[in-house]
């Protein structure tokens, strides 16, 4: 059995134990010491402590964990010597621990620069949950705080200190922000979002005193200026544990830390070091991958593996600051002046983006995003595989996404090695494999091959996509036919629907299809009926998915979700009221909805005719949740309340909701309504969202949550109401009538060839001359608009349609549920 | 409507025939569910081929009691039913699970008389 002592019970000395007991369950006997009482928590996830107020949920592990790995866990102690003849360590409590091999992972601790009056109450730094809970506490007392420090760490702590609800300042001492990944036009970008969130930076700022009798209650720069403020927290960077080496005589790095080599050991070669306390060829990492490379490197030895060494990381990042996205990759900064740069920057969506190429122009070297990464990943895998660039490297940072073929999101970009359905862990190349190798032609056989798109079901639309690609770059013909019912696309049905005057599925496989319809093409030809004509889709019930059939969410079980229509999220006491009678009589899940409404969930089929009596008795309508079709239009508070607002959200949001309610589409739409850029309806992740400007409304579509997230983009600025309608009214019916079914507006308009300038071009400019028929189009449909609820509670033929079993009144007596903090929910299955 | 009698080989003497509904109980090109002898069957009315399908209600994927709020067409040939939970597809015919990932469903006889639906059962 060998003896190995691990001192530093961080993230890193975990993932060193979790990676020692993975390798080699026998033969070590591990004993970790951790100064701090909790075992090691996530660090890096700090701030969410504030969330949880507990640092149950950020534990890399129980301590059960420890135990069941027969690990000795001692925390709350410190080792305060090494004895490296003796080969044995001494706690603060005086006990000596013998050891075989030893490992330090003691980690750094906060630097604080040496300023006059650093000693007062009121002073913190940011590095423990002891510090969070000591920040908290004198919080209560405070209005305003400071944050020294405006790097990776320092934008954290500013984000705990808005947390805790205090005003926070920013001080860098740095002429920029996050000055290690950022450059000035960067920082700059970082800056004016930051600010607009209510962040106050101050750069190029130094600080000469911290003032204040016993407590702080402001702070003195050198330039003469003055703050108030009666909290500091210091983020200057941090100072690795390396105390242990002095005594002990362990050879140290030029600037600090314990120095190590390839195999992480250092001067003595029965003692490794790892994580931020090491120090490699004069450098120290404080971050946490390298770390955790260290601790695979140090387990690798010590198990006789073999092992590539540790040779020094990357230190590129990704991340989200205070709901900004961030990145730097590679070399960022270009200090030496190697290379070229290409710069994108939109200052109204807070966007910059720059890539490094080589002077030949032919590889990536490294790059910063701020306020987009979406492509950080396909970036930093350029980089990482030395791919060639593309011949216009430019599209690299436009937002060319929705320029036809340019780079960005369309799957020819994506490596081979891409995952595409996580559900079935799927990548690209095994679809192309299974396509080009295999000869398979068919969407459904290539899914059922693969597995690809079996599991949610959610990746169903990519996976066609690289089918499609495959195929043609395999030089044959690809036609997206509907099924093997239908041998024409989508928008060439639409047309022929309209044309010919078809109301009908049946006189549509009739004239134009052949066998008996599945599906796939029954609910598709369902959705363009609907789109073409707004008639009351139950007149053709059993073509429609079950949600549309039974006007309702299908759930777990079997039974249906009710959510009535809140336009706009605006809605009465008395309503309320209502939907809780209603939730209380039938003993219905409630749950409050993503898109500002209320979700009734456990409904049974025979109940839901009668429920929805009692709530459009009430004045609700079907909120068409179960439906591909308009769901909600969200706002904020708007002018009327807002001290921020520019227009009234509110109002507007009600009028696009009651204007496009019961539009049904090849997928649903989204919508949202803000009162100002602070954006607070999340517009920009909407099919298309509003934004008020000084002089009007700005227009955005394109944008989608979900699985593959995408900010929409600027269709038309500063137009008013009208306008503005009119513009939804002609890229509403133009992708209802072009996109392939189940493509939501963000897909579509990803294909779309000629992308958002052509997008522009039919709608702003009107090039096709369509858009007064496509207005005139959605007229139609927004007057033949029904509540379709109301037609079933009124019609006692589709009423009786509701429920389980034909032949008796009785429900389905499988049904069962359970109790969840107080409400049923479904039995799993 | 002709009655129309299926002869398939499970149909034989030992079978009993139970009232299950009326015709018009059904939607055309649809189905519903029936509650004969402590079962649930999913029945289906095949109408665009003039059929009558029966198989058991419950989807074997998940074990949900939906087969009959499930969508029928045809593959080739084969008259099938998608689960609307996740689109698990079952010939009506054989009862064989279409996408070979979940179990066969069980199906039964079925015929239609003077516009009663009956079952058979074994």
């Amino acid at each position: 059995m060998i003896d190995v002592l691990v001192i530093g019970n961080g993230m890193v000395g975990y993932k060193f134990c979790e990676k020692l007991v993975n390798k080699a369950p026998e033969g070590f006997k591990i004993t970790v010491f951790g100064e701090e009482p909790s075992p090691a928590y996530d660090r890096v996830h700090l701030s969410e402590y504030f969330a949880h107020k507990s640092v149950e949920p950020l534990l890399m592990a129980p301590r059960q964990w420890y135990e069941e790995n027969a690990i000795e866990l001692i925390t709350s102690e410190m080792v305060v010597s090494i004895n490296r003849e003796a080969k044995s360590i001494t706690t603060h409590k005086g006990r000596t621990f013998n050891y075989d091999k030893l490992v330090l992972a003691t980690g750094s601790t906060p630097f604080v620069p040496p300023i006059e009056g650093s000693n007062k109450s009121g002073v913190f730094v940011y590095r423990t949950v002891e510090d969070l809970d000591a920040m908290e506490t004198y919080s209560k007392n405070a209005k305003t705080s400071a944050v020294l420090g405006g790097g990776l760490l320092g934008l954290e702590a500013a984000k705990a200190a808005v947390d805790m609800g205090l005003e926070a300042h920013v001080i860098e001492f740095a002429p920029r922000l996050m000055p290690r990944q950022l450059d000035e036009a960067g920082s700059d970008m970082l800056q004016a979002t930051l600010e607009s969130m209510g962040l106050h930076i101050h750069l190029s700022k130094s600080t000469a005193s911290i003032d204040g009798d016993e407590a702080m209650t402001s702070m003195t720069f050198t330039d003469g200026a003055a703050l108030e403020a009666e909290m500091l927290i210091i983020s200057c960077g941090i100072r690795p544990r390396d105390e242990l080496a002095n005594e002990s005589g362990l050879e140290k790095g030029e600037r600090g830390g314990i120095k190590i080599d390839e195999l992480t050991l250092t001067s003595d070669c029965d003692i490794y070091a790892i994580g931020e306390v090491a120090s490699y060829k004069g450098m120290t990492y404080g971050l946490v991958a390298p770390g955790y490379d260290m601790a695979t490197v140090a387990v690798e030895h010590l198990t006789g593996a073999d092992t590539k060494g540790f040779t020094g990381a990357d230190m590129s990042t990704k991340l989200k600051l205070i709901g900004v996205d961030v990145a730097s990759f590679g070399d960022a900064l270009d200090e030496g002046k190697q290379y070229k740069s290409i710069v994108f920057e939109d200052k109204n969506a807070g966007i910059y983006k720059r890539v490094n190429i080589s002077k030949d122009g032919k590889k990536l070297m490294g790059g910063i995003l701020v306020g987009d990464a979406s492509n950080y990943n396909m970036l930093f895998q350029m980089m990482l595989n030395d791919m060639t660039l593309p011949p216009h490297p430019e599209d690299l940072v436009m937002d060319t996404s929705r320029q036809g073929a340019a780079a960005g999101n369309t799957v020819d970009m994506l490596p081979e090695g891409a995952q595409i359905c996580s559900c079935e862990n799927v990548t690209k190349g095994a679809l192309v494999q299974a396509i080009e190798g295999d000869g398979v032609e068919q969407f459904a056989a290539l899914k059922t091959c693969t597995k690809a798109g079996t599991g949610c079901g959610a990746c169903s639309p990519m996976v066609n996509d690289i089918l499609t690609a495959t195929l043609k770059k395999m030089g044959k013909k690809v036609r997206k036919v509907l099924c093997e019912h239908f041998a024409y696309t989508r928008q060439e049905l639409f047309d022929l629907v309209k044309l010919n005057n078809i109301h009908s599925f049946d006189q549509l496989i009739n004239d134009y299809g052949k066998g008996h319809g599945c599906e796939t093409c029954k609910p598709a030809v369902a959705s363009i009926l609907a789109s073409a004509w707004n008639g009351l889709i139950l007149k053709q019930d059993t073509i429609q998915d079950t949600n549309d059939r039974f006007l309702a969410n299908i759930q777990k079980g079997g039974t249906y979700s009710v959510i009535p229509r809140i336009a706009g999220g605006e809605i009465t006491p008395e309503k309320l009221i209502v939907i809780g009678e209603v939730a209380k009589k039938y003993d219905l899940y409630a749950k409050i909805t993503g898109g500002q409404r209320i979700d009734l969930l456990g409904a049974r089929i025979d109940q839901l005719p009668e429920i929805w009596e009692e709530l459009i008795n009430a004045g609700f309508e079907s909120g068409h949740a179960y439906g591909k079709a308009l769901r909600t239009v969200k706002s904020c508070v708007g002018s009327s309340w807002c001290r921020y607002g520019l227009h009234d959200s509110v109002s507007f949001a009600i009028r696009i909701e009651e204007r496009y309610k019961g539009l049904r589409a090849p997928h649903k739409i989204k919508s949202a309504v803000s009162g100002c850029r602070r954006e607070c309806a999340e517009a920009l992740s909407k099919d298309f969202g509003i934004i008020a400007t000084e002089k009007g409304w700005n227009l955005y579509v394109g944008g989608n949550g979900g699985a593959n997230p995408q900010h929409a983009v600027l269709l038309a600025g500063d137009i008013d109401e009208e306008t503005c309608i009119a513009y939804i009214d002609r890229f509403l019916m133009f992708y209802i009538k072009t996109a392939e079914p189940l493509n939501r507006t963000a897909t579509w308009m990803n294909k779309l060839e000629g992308g958002l300038d052509y997008l522009k071009q039919v709608v702003v400019e009107d090039s096709l001359g369509m858009g007064k028929q496509l207005e005139a189009e959605m007229q139609l449909l927004v007057e033949a608009y029904a509540c379709e609820w109301k037609e079933v509670v009124n019609n006692p033929a589709l009423r009786a349609r509701f429920k389980h079993f034909v032949n008796s009144p009785e429900a389905d007596p499988s049904l069962k549920f359970d109790k969840q903090r107080a409400q049923k929910v479904p039995v799993g299955w | 409507m002709t009655p129309k009698e299926h002869t398939s080989q499970t149909l034989t003497d030992t079978v009993n025939w139970h009232l299950a509904a009326r015709v018009e109980d059904f939607p055309e090109n649809g189905g519903a569910c029936v509650y004969v002898e402590g079962k649930q069957i999913a029945v289906f009315n095949f109408s665009a081929r003039n059929e009558w399908y029966a198989c058991q209600n419950m989807c074997p994927h998940k074990q949900q009691m939906i087969l009959s709020r499930g969508m029928i067409g045809s593959q080739a040939e084969e008259p099938k039913v998608a689960c609307p939970f996740h689109k698990k597809t079952f010939s009506l015919s054989t009862g064989k699970s279409l996408n070979g990932d979940t179990c066969d469903i069980d199906t039964y006889p079925i015929r239609v008389e003077e516009g009663v639906v009956y079952i058979g059962l074994s």
